[in-house]
């Protein structure tokens, strides 16, 4: 009876599955732990220099500064333009209070 | 409790060797399975760590912002109105910022020009970030020109280049003298981009943007907190294109899986007859469906999870980089610090792992209820 | 040891296409006997067989296993004595496909959850004692018929039961394959298990070691009840 059983091998897959999914949650916090430096270095140039948005966009200025832009920004080359940009489609209209 | 178990492992053994059986439709079931929660596990990862690093580079972003508008558009705003804010109970300063987008031609990208308030580069000098220093393969000392509002060629030196650690925020970011921002787009001296503007009581910012937009009711007033909810909400609202697509893609794959578990084959029925008059309880062949529907998809969770959270921390995110550049040249080279929410692994769990073994049960149910005494006949 | 009295089965009750398979039979099985029931397709024996086989309960009459009542027990109970009672050869063997020998023979012991290395050399011994030990790792759909009725009677024989339930087991056998399986009956028998079969094989009704042959007719006894 030296051969394995089924379901050893899949027990054992799946327990290295769970550790797996356990040691990413690990990773993870020690690695959101040594980046802390830099995300204060980040958030001391935006305090410094008044920055309001991420630089994820850069293809049009409503979508670089989603903040800054007022709600009519993606239409106003006229009202029944369709939406240009594709990150266009991935952001919220700003909302007006 | 170990005669449970052994149970468990033999009826375990059992399951294993049936999906063996149907290896092929086994594997390329597990295939779409894994392949679905990667994607929606990538998406929510990305969103997730995208969110809470925003919120915190976001948290020193200036409290209140003033724009004139003209016609509903965003213009430029006097420095009369500087003065106004001032004058308003509350205010600690007011301050004119100079900022626009300056399209370069040489490399087909936008660039956020921008002044600092302090530490501004010298007239004729420029600090630039890693994305511009990148399309345009630039490096510390070398010459950019550009086209001024009169069409006469404006030169920087490259003084600086920001921290590549910081490209999410400063990527695009080309930092220039008061000077040279005035001279390149022929603004006057009396007018600013908008203002900002801090509040000596922070409770009181909502009071004081009050106070400011019953003064100059040609502006617009932005809040931090709204700022904040912009980014709360990025790949909420609509849950951008991918999850659209992904819709699509879910369902189908839910049909599938239910049509499959759900659609019991004659060989199948047969199966249950044979185990039953050997001796099953129905309750064994539901715990045996059960395991089968249970190590799928664990296993498609499990697999699906673990890529794509190689995908977006270890790779950084490649397969979503197209939808978020779109048609912009330049795009910020970042890797996102791995902000993970249990809550959302354990809801990503439950929603991949418990439907498809319910699907897997439903239909065994009525066909393990059936008389034994049919492989007889 | 076996007991029916009265026992009645019908097929689709109450609907157009009711039918009885058996109108009422009474009938005694001795404990450590080989029975066959003989009779044309249609008579009942099948019938029969999965009402003493805890497979199906009568629509009316008793059926008491040991002296106890089991035509009125709920699944759960059937299930319960099937496993450890009974053993069942099928007509068509009934194999699972896909997987080996070895494993066909030990799936009816899943269920139990005992020892699993125990458990396989119960099989392999079994499969050794019909002469299949080297056919354990096969497929059971790559086995040759007298081959799969081998590894369907070691699998019948895997939780040791008491009674030994055989549905026409020659039906898919020549002559030589037939003499062997009642070769195996014999030691059945010998070890002291009862046997019950249906067969219209008048090779199996005329064997030595059958005790008792039991004709059935339009579900009814006709003959050595």
């Amino acid at each position: 009876m030296s051969t394995r059983r089924a379901s050893d091998w899949v027990l054992g897959g799946l327990v290295l599955g769970v550790a797996a999914l356990v040691a990413t949650l690990v990773v993870s916090s020690s690695w959101v732990a040594t980046d802390r430096p830099a995300a204060k270095r980040r958030a001391e140039l935006v305090a410094r220099l008044g920055l309001t948005d991420l630089a994820l966009f850069t293809e049009a200025r409503y979508t670089r500064h989603p903040s800054q832009a007022d709600r009519h920004a993606a239409f106003q080359d006229h009202p029944f333009a369709f939406e240009h940009f594709p990150s266009g489609s991935v952001l919220p209209p700003r909302r007006m209070p | 409790m170990s005669n449970w178990f052994g149970r468990q492992r033999a009826l375990m053994d059992f399951a294993v060797s049936s999906l063996a059986r149907r290896k092929g439709k086994t594997l390329g079931l597990l295939a779409v399975y894994t392949v679905v929660v990667f994607v929606l596990a990538s998406a929510m990862l990305f969103s997730h760590a995208l969110r809470r690093e925003a919120a915190l580079v976001l948290a020193g972003t200036p409290e209140v912002l003033v724009q004139r508008l003209v016609a509903g558009r965003h213009d430029l705003i006097p420095a009369s109105h500087l003065q106004a804010i001032r004058a308003i109970r509350g205010v600690k300063s007011a301050e004119g910022r100079l900022w626009g987008y300056l399209f370069d031609p040489a490399a087909a990208a936008n660039y956020t020009l921008m002044v600092p308030a302090d530490d501004a580069p010298a007239p004729g000098q420029a600090v630039i970030g890693s994305g511009v220093a990148q399309v345009r393969e630039a490096a510390i000392g070398d010459i950019m020109s550009f086209r001024a509002h009169d069409g006469q060629l404006v030169s920087f030196t490259i003084a600086g280049i920001v921290d590549p650690q910081s490209a999410l925020v400063a990527a695009d970011l080309f930092l220039v003298s008061e000077t040279d921002y005035r001279r390149l787009f022929g603004i006057a001296a009396d007018r600013f981009t908008d203002i900002v503007v801090t509040v000596r009581n922070p409770r009181e910012v909502r009071t004081v943007a009050e106070k400011i937009d019953a003064a100059l009711p040609d502006t617009r007033i932005i809040l931090r907190d709204e700022i904040k909810r912009t980014y709360e909400s990025v790949f909420d609202w609509r849950e951008g294109m991918v999850l659209l697509l992904l819709a699509g893609a879910v369902l189908a794959f839910f049909i599938f899986a239910w049509e499959k578990a759900s659609g019991l084959s004659a060989e199948e029925k047969r199966e249950i007859g044979i185990l039953k008059a050997v001796g099953w309880e129905t309750g064994d062949v539901i715990a045996l469906k059960s395991l089968e529907g249970v190590l799928v998809s664990l296993t498609a969770f499990l697999l699906g999870y673990l890529a794509a959270w190689l995908h977006v921390f270890q790779w950084g995110a490649p397969l979503f980089e197209p939808v978020l550049k779109g048609w912009s040249v330049l795009y910020p080279d970042f890797r996102l610090a791995p902000h993970v929410d249990e809550l959302q692994v354990a809801t990503l769990f439950f929603f991949t792992v418990f439907p498809y073994t319910l699907a897997n049960v439903v239909p065994i149910w009525r066909a393990a209820t059936i008389d034994p005494d049919q492989v007889m006949r | 040891m076996i007991g029916l009295s009265q026992v009645k089965k019908a097929y689709n009750q109450g609907r157009a296409n009711e039918f009885w398979a058996l109108r009422g039979v009474d009938l005694h099985l001795e404990r450590g006997r080989v029975t066959v029931f003989r009779g044309p397709s249609g008579s009942g024996k099948t019938t029969l067989l999965t009402m003493v086989g805890c497979l199906a309960r009568p629509s009316s009459g008793r059926v008491s296993l040991e002296g106890r009542d089991i035509s009125a027990l709920p699944e759960r109970f059937l299930t319960e004595i099937r496993r450890s009672t009974f053993g069942f050869v099928f007509q068509s063997f009934n194999l699972l496909k896909g997987i080996t020998a070895l494993e066909n023979v030990m799936v009816p012991a899943y269920p139990l959850g005992g020892d699993h290395g125990a458990l396989k050399r119960r099989a392999l011994e079994l499969l050794d004692r019909l002469h299949m030990a080297d056919k354990a790792h096969s497929n059971a759909e790559w086995l040759s018929g007298g081959e799969a009725q081998r590894v369907a009677i070691a699998r019948a024989l895997v939780n040791d039961p008491r009674i030994v339930i055989a549905d026409e087991p020659t039906a898919n056998l020549d002559s030589e394959r037939s003499a062997q399986f009642l070769d195996i009956v014999a030691q059945l028998k010998a070890e002291g298990r009862t046997v019950l079969m249906t067969s219209h094989d008048p090779l199996v009704a005329e064997a030595p070691v059958v005790d008792r042959v039991v004709s059935l007719r339009d579900g009814l006894i006709a003959g050595g009840g």
